[in-house]
């Protein structure tokens, strides 16, 4: 049974975005505390947790998106979790984003000068007053261009979520397009969907990378 | 839990695998060279092109940066047979990875391009070298030894992001693993093992391209 691409589907696709804006929202949060956890531990002064949060970052940078989404998958089935594949995208993504925002936030760590934690050693601030008052609002500024350029990232990388049976924007394109057999229109307004998402993001990272470029120039 | 690993039928199949390696290698050479020329030209067209050709440009280089590879690699293989274009499984994988990969190429090849100091230029034209040798020996060679760097990490990314390719039946790593995993119902093992042929890939990338760039860029900085 072949069904014509009408309102319907269309709405359909469309109401899918809210998924893959939720399952981005829950990758970025939790990326966000294990990416500030993994900075921390990459400049710690201990050598092992040093290296074990670089083996982490080395570890997800090195290896497909979609293995660890189906690692993570395959794991929590055999762990007795069962099929779950909510549970897994959100984990595997979180974990990913974890990295990658650390690796990142590692360099808008280091960017700021030696000189401002070495002056807060000599006030005798506190390890978490360095970090909150000091090192991190400053490295705050540095990071927002690339954060966001991450963002995008993650949010095209959800896609990947509809492998394992996340039912998001692709997964929905997906089963339109297996309905209709229309792919010019379903791929076509799924990633016209994408791009909306992503432009204004990319365009905010560009805008913010560049505003920041002028000001350290002088 | 009481879960038994069964690696034992993963690795009587380590055949198949290795068969889905050498494809994702060649998949990946294959959109690295042409993705760099899809690059290069792109980038000349946007430093040197008309504005129309520019604008064009532009357009490709947004909606393939800002849209996921799965969604391209999907409109490619269903999409483009609407339109009477029917590619195999592994050219419309290889079509994919070079559309995608020349995106994000040419914007790093512009950077190059763009960082070379005009006179440079100037001093080729005043001593009397052609538009062709200006470019390739003024402008390109260094300009490529600035963004070598990013252009090969960029190339590691594609390697990995090529598994995605799995999904229209091509022949890669990724794919050997989904015959694997269904044959012998060991998912997870199946999955780790490739995970970590993965890795052994990136990881020989590194080293090659590293190589390479020792042996490429071997010739003292101009400064």
């Amino acid at each position: 049974m072949i069904r014509p691409f009408g309102p319907t589907e269309f709405w359909f696709i469309v109401s899918a975005v809210q998924w893959t804006i939720l399952l981005s929202a829950v990758a970025f949060a939790g990326g966000a505390v294990g990416g500030l956890l993994i900075a921390l531990g990459r400049v710690s002064q201990n050598p092992i947790l040093r290296n074990l949060c670089m083996g982490f970052i080395r570890l997800f940078q090195g290896t497909p998106l979609l293995m660890q989404l189906f690692l993570v998958f395959f794991g929590l089935n055999i762990s007795g979790v069962g099929i779950n594949p909510w549970l897994a995208a959100g984990l595997a993504l979180t974990l990913h984003a974890s990295a990658f925002l650390g690796e990142i936030w590692r360099g808008c760590i280091e960017a700021v000068p030696r000189g401002q934690a070495e002056a807060s050693w000599a006030l005798g601030l506190s390890y978490y007053d360095r970090m909150k008052s000091v090192i991190l609002p400053q490295a705050a500024k540095i990071a927002v261009a690339p954060t966001v350029g991450f963002l995008v990232q993650l949010i095209k990388g959800t896609s990947l979520a509809s492998i394992i049976g996340f039912v998001e924007l692709t997964r929905a394109g997906q089963i339109i397009n297996n309905a209709t057999f229309e792919p010019f229109k379903v791929f076509g307004l799924v990633a016209v969907i994408y791009f909306i998402l992503c432009w204004p993001l990319s365009i905010y990272a560009r805008r913010m990378e560049n505003r920041f470029a002028a000001t350290t120039r002088r | 839990m009481g879960y038994q690993f069964k690696f034992a039928p993963v690795f009587a199949n380590f055949d198949q695998l290795l068969a889905g390696a050498l494809v994702t290698v060649e998949l990946s050479f294959g959109a690295m060279i042409l993705g760099t020329i899809v690059a290069i030209a792109c980038a000349i067209g946007k430093t040197a092109g008309p504005k129309p050709l520019r604008f064009i440009i532009d357009c490709y280089i947004e909606l393939i940066r800002n849209t996921p590879f799965l969604v391209q690699i999907f409109f490619i293989f269903f999409a483009l047979p609407t339109l009477g274009i029917r590619l195999s499984p592994n050219v419309a994988a290889l079509t994919a990875l070079t559309v995608n990969v020349g995106a994000y190429a040419t914007e790093i090849v512009r950077a190059g391009i763009e960082s070379i100091n005009r006179g440079q230029v100037e001093a080729g034209t005043a001593l009397g070298l052609g538009r062709a040798q200006i470019f390739r020996y003024i402008i390109m060679k260094p300009a490529l030894r600035t963004i070598y760097p990013a252009l090969t990490s960029q190339f590691i990314y594609l390697m990995l992001s090529s598994s995605v390719v799995s999904v229209i039946s091509a022949t890669d790593l990724a794919a050997a693993g989904n015959n694997i995993q269904s044959q012998t119902f060991a998912a997870f093992e199946v999955y780790l093992v490739i995970t970590a042929m993965y890795l052994v890939l990136a990881l020989a990338f590194s080293g090659l391209f590293s190589m390479i760039q020792r042996w490429a860029f071997n010739y003292p900085m101009a400064r």
